[in-house]
């Protein structure tokens, strides 16, 4: 519902006060509105919380958080503004409800996903003409001099007590602080996100209230159904928690189903859900982080390309066609850590899954164009689809035949697979595993061979190179030398796919060939000494003296991105998971439909940021917030200079065709 | 590593059993030494290698590690076609788990190589209250009472008696095992080591590239779980 109104609305309106994130709130509905169909008057009975709460009786009482200081007055202030609100549904018919003060005090998060697009606190201008004409909302003279280096994060924070004494004392800040202290009450529990919900049996557990209040506090759920109201999937919680809720979603869902007009989404208490229907799978969003209904329809699409990826289309199709009841858990068994780590992923915020790009190990160009000519000469045949060497999620090099190209969105589940589950590790042996690439051939599996190099092959080549037996070595029986595992983004993977399931020895030797010719010479150490020095420093390597923090590019022809490194302001979860909204609510504002943006320069108290879309790149830049504008400009220009002088190393262009 | 003139060969094994038994954990606590007390199910398969050495000779396995969920089990034909050695395991705590090893067993019977050494391994004996596994536990045959097992700490639901009983009738060898505590794993291996004839290791040399070419034309393995039980053979 709304959501491009809501987008709209968001970013059209040339000046509003900064950070007036309520009235945006209220204009997302408003505009809404005028662009309804006027269907029939329906009007919804419902509680705004539907979904969020059980359907019998008052909320439970939320365990005490820990750490965590509330702020009444900053609650109450925001409740007022949001007290009454408009829902439109997708028929046309509108549902207004009161938010009760009362409970709204006792969720933690209120307004942070209201709009549906989000980082509250900023406010944007557009200037859709000339590219690189921009402005900015907060009045420049906010800016206190001496603290323009500061970063977003420190700045979060903590501040000089001189700004703070600034900022008291200027109008134009205030509203921002109540949206700031919102924010730090959405994150607070960030820590706690990736706990599991405890179980029901686990002696001195909790009992079904508090695990039940453990479970609602999370800010993120993906539940997947089937349409006849079967649980398939839960992020968190087991099924005693999760059932009844996954009974009220499949009557709401079902309830629009017979409609032409589909639910996609509503908000409720500040949450916002998002619903996805593939063939008889609901797919569920229920985010409180402020992704927009685009980004989170995506990762829904993601979870169904995972489950494509184990069964096949057809599969799906005939289990359903057969017995529309059919317990899906039962065909997925082992697909669950997939779905949770690409959960996790999406919830740390994965800029790979935001730009639907991948990103490659950064590499000379000659030492790239060796290593691919090397691999190209090891082909054993087997019938070989697609040839990867990556190394912690990062592409080193590819083969492929000339007629195939790889997606995006594949190789996400396939990096998922091998560099975040767990499932498949290094030093333990080689892999042979059938998956179905969906967006490659969603209609069968191919055979994919995985096999990890391990830190002992750096130094001895010769351990491998026996080519007279076509089976590496194994590693040596020593209770002494712990196995390298829990792969990590060291690792380096040799992933070989084919359509043939007997192919696995031509694959082997294949595998076997390129480690010899990689560990003969100075390949091998080429690649592992670019992954030591990690991506390059933005201000030490990329661009010294910039005034910008991080940023994203991505290189639209080649579908690849590539970034600093978030060292070390960006290495924890939280601030991690901070930039990162910054980044999605920029590129939710300049992919909104019929928003054909071109710059997007944003202010917020605590941070300055700037999207720049043009046919061959994409640019997303964050700084602290004292930054100018011009110093923002000139920054990013820094940017897109070097990665266009880099361009070689960065990106891998066409890759080795066979 | 091959010390002198001591004759190597490779053998090739296949693991198979129920999902969760332990598989991986003993190919690991074989392989690595190591163990993990949540491991991820198997996805597909896994290769691994490890050499055994007997006193006359040395044996290298070449061990495909098999993933138990249903939804795989058409393809478990690919590995135990060509395979020399079987350790089809159970979970001694888990009855049912011992009904699918004898499916597997009978199936290895019928389908595979006819000199075929096959293991049944009766994995997580260190649940159990006899720790070594030494002597044999109560009763608690079939269908035993959960809340019964864990009063006595003793999660054991599948006594040695039946097992090993079993075990002789289809000539299996058999062993209780723990891939937590490492206890009776290389033992096994050892005795499979041991157990394959002379005659069928002289031929194990370069079967791999044979192997490799065998069935490219074949169709394409049907993984549809619905149908994976019944249709073992497809893949051939
Ligand atoms: N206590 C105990 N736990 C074990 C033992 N062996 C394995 N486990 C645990 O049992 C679980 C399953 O072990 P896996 O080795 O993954 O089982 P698997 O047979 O390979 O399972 P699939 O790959 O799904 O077929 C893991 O959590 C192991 O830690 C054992 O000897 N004792
Ligand atoms: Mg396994």
């Amino acid at each position: 519902m709304a959501e491009d109104g809501g987008k709209r609305a968001h970013l059209s309106p040339p000046g509003p006060s900064a950070g007036e994130l309520t009235h945006i709130a209220h204009e997302n509905y408003s505009s809404s509105q005028e662009n309804k169909i006027q269907s029939h008057s329906s009007k919804l009975v419902t509680r705004p919380n539907v979904g969020d709460e059980s359907n019998d009786g008052p909320p439970p009482p939320l365990p005490p958080r820990p750490g965590v200081a509330p702020s009444p007055q900053a609650a109450t202030t925001k409740v007022q503004s949001i007290d009454v609100q408009t829902l439109q549904f997708p028929d046309g018919s509108r549902g207004t409800f009161q938010t009760p003060g009362a409970r709204a005090m006792s969720t933690p998060v209120q307004l942070a996903a209201n709009s549906g697009s989000s980082t509250p606190g900023r406010s944007s201008t557009v200037d859709a003409d000339d590219a690189m004409s921009v402005m900015s909302i907060v009045a420049p003279t906010l800016r206190p001099p001496g603290d323009l280096a500061s970063l977003m994060v420190s700045d979060m924070s903590r501040k000089s007590p001189a700004w703070q004494l600034l900022r008291s004392q200027s109008a134009s800040v205030k509203p921002f602080e109540t949206v700031r202290l919102d924010v730090r009450d959405s994150l607070a529990d960030f820590a706690q996100e990736f706990e599991p919900v405890p179980g029901t049996s686990e002696q001195g557990g909790l009992g079904d209230e508090q695990r039940l209040a453990v479970w609602k506090s999370k800010l993120k759920h993906y539940m997947i159904l089937s349409s006849s109201g079967k649980p398939i999937y839960s992020r968190h919680g087991d099924l005693s928690v999760v059932n009844s809720f996954m009974g009220v979603i499949q009557t709401i869902i079902s309830f629009y189903e017979g409609a032409d007009n589909p639910l996609q989404g509503f908000t409720a208490g500040g949450t916002r859900f998002v619903i996805v229907t593939e063939g008889p799978l609901y797919f569920v969003a229920i985010s409180r982080l402020g992704e927009s209904d685009a980004q989170l329809r995506s990762q829904l699409e993601a979870l169904y390309m995972q489950i494509l990826s184990t069964l096949t289309l057809p599969n799906l199709t005939s289990i359903f066609a057969h017995r529309p009841n059919t317990d899906l858990q039962k065909p997925l068994a082992g697909t669950e850590p997939l779905l949770s780590s690409l959960a996790d992923s999406f919830t740390r915020g994965s800029p790979s899954v935001l730009l639907s790009a991948l990103e490659c190990l950064k590499l000379r160009k000659s030492h790239r164009a060796s290593i691919t000519s090397a691999f190209l000469k090891s082909h054993a045949g087997g019938n070989l689809l697609y040839g990867m060497i990556v190394a912690g999620g990062r592409l080193v090099s590819v083969i492929r035949p000339r007629q195939h190209s790889l997606h995006p969105s594949d190789l996400q589940l396939v990096f998922n697979m091998l560099f975040e589950s767990g499932g498949i590790r290094s030093g333990e042996g080689e892999n042979w595993i059938p998956i179905c690439l969906p967006a490659f051939n969603n209609r069968g599996y191919l055979y994919m061979y995985v096999s990890f190099f391990d830190a002992a092959e750096n130094t001895a080549p010769s351990s491998t190179s026996n080519s007279s037996d076509a089976v590496p070595e194994a590693i040596p029986f020593s209770p002494t030398h712990p196995t390298p595992q829990a792969t990590s983004s060291d690792s380096i993977a040799i992933i070989l796919i084919s359509p043939s399931p007997t192919s696995f020895y031509d694959l082997q030797s294949t595998r076997n060939n390129l480690v010899s010719s990689l560990t003969k010479g100075p390949l091998l150490s080429h690649i592992r000494t670019s992954i030591q020095s990690g991506r390059p420093s933005l201000t030490t390597q990329i661009s010294p003296g910039t005034p910008l923090s991080h940023f994203l590019y991505k290189s639209r022809a080649n579908v690849q991105f590539c970034m600093p490194s978030s060292s070390p302001q960006f290495d924890s979860p939280l601030p991690r998971r901070k930039l990162m909204s910054l980044y999605h609510s920029l590129h939710g504002a300049v992919h909104a439909r019929h928003c054909h943006l071109k710059v997007l320069h944003s202010v917020a108290d605590d941070s300055t940021s700037l999207a720049w879309i043009t046919p061959t790149f994409e640019l997303y830049c964050v700084a602290g917030p004292n930054v100018s504008r011009a110093a923002m400009t000139q920054g990013a220009n820094r940017i897109v200079q070097w990665a266009k002088r880099e361009e070689e190393r960065l990106f891998i262009i066409g890759g080795g065709v066979f | 590593m091959a010390d002198g003139p001591k004759p190597s060969s490779s053998v090739k094994l296949v693991l198979l059993g129920e999902a969760a038994v332990g598989k991986s954990s003993l190919v690991l606590r074989f392989v690595n030494n190591d163990f993990q007390e949540n491991k991820e199910p198997t996805i597909g398969a896994a290769f691994l290698t490890q050499k055994c050495n007997l006193p006359t000779r040395t044996i290298k396995f070449e061990i495909w590690d098999t993933a138990g969920q249903e939804r795989f089990a058409s393809l478990a034909p690919m590995y135990y076609r060509n395979a020399q050695a079987a350790l089809v395991v159970y979970d001694l705590t888990k009855p049912t788990s011992l009904v699918k090893a004898k499916h597997w067993v009978a199936e290895l019977q019928r389908q595979a190589s006819p000199g075929i050494v096959i293991a049944l391994v009766g994995n997580k004996l260190d649940l159990t209250s006899d720790g070594e596994g030494v002597r044999s536990g109560g009763d608690g045959s079939g269908d035993a009472d959960v809340a019964e097992g864990e009063e006595s700490g003793d999660a054991r639901k599948v006594t040695t008696l039946e097992a090993q009983s079993y075990a002789q009738e289809e000539s299996l060898l058999f062993f209780e095992t723990s891939a937590k505590t490492g206890y009776n794993v290389t033992e096994v291996f050892t005795a499979i080591a041991n157990a394959i004839p002379e005659t069928s290791l002289k031929t194990t040399r370069g079967s791999n590239q044979a192997q490799g070419r065998t069935g490219d034309e074949q169709q394409r393995v049907n993984l549809n779980a619905n149908s994976a039980g019944a249709k073992d053979g497809c893949a051939c």
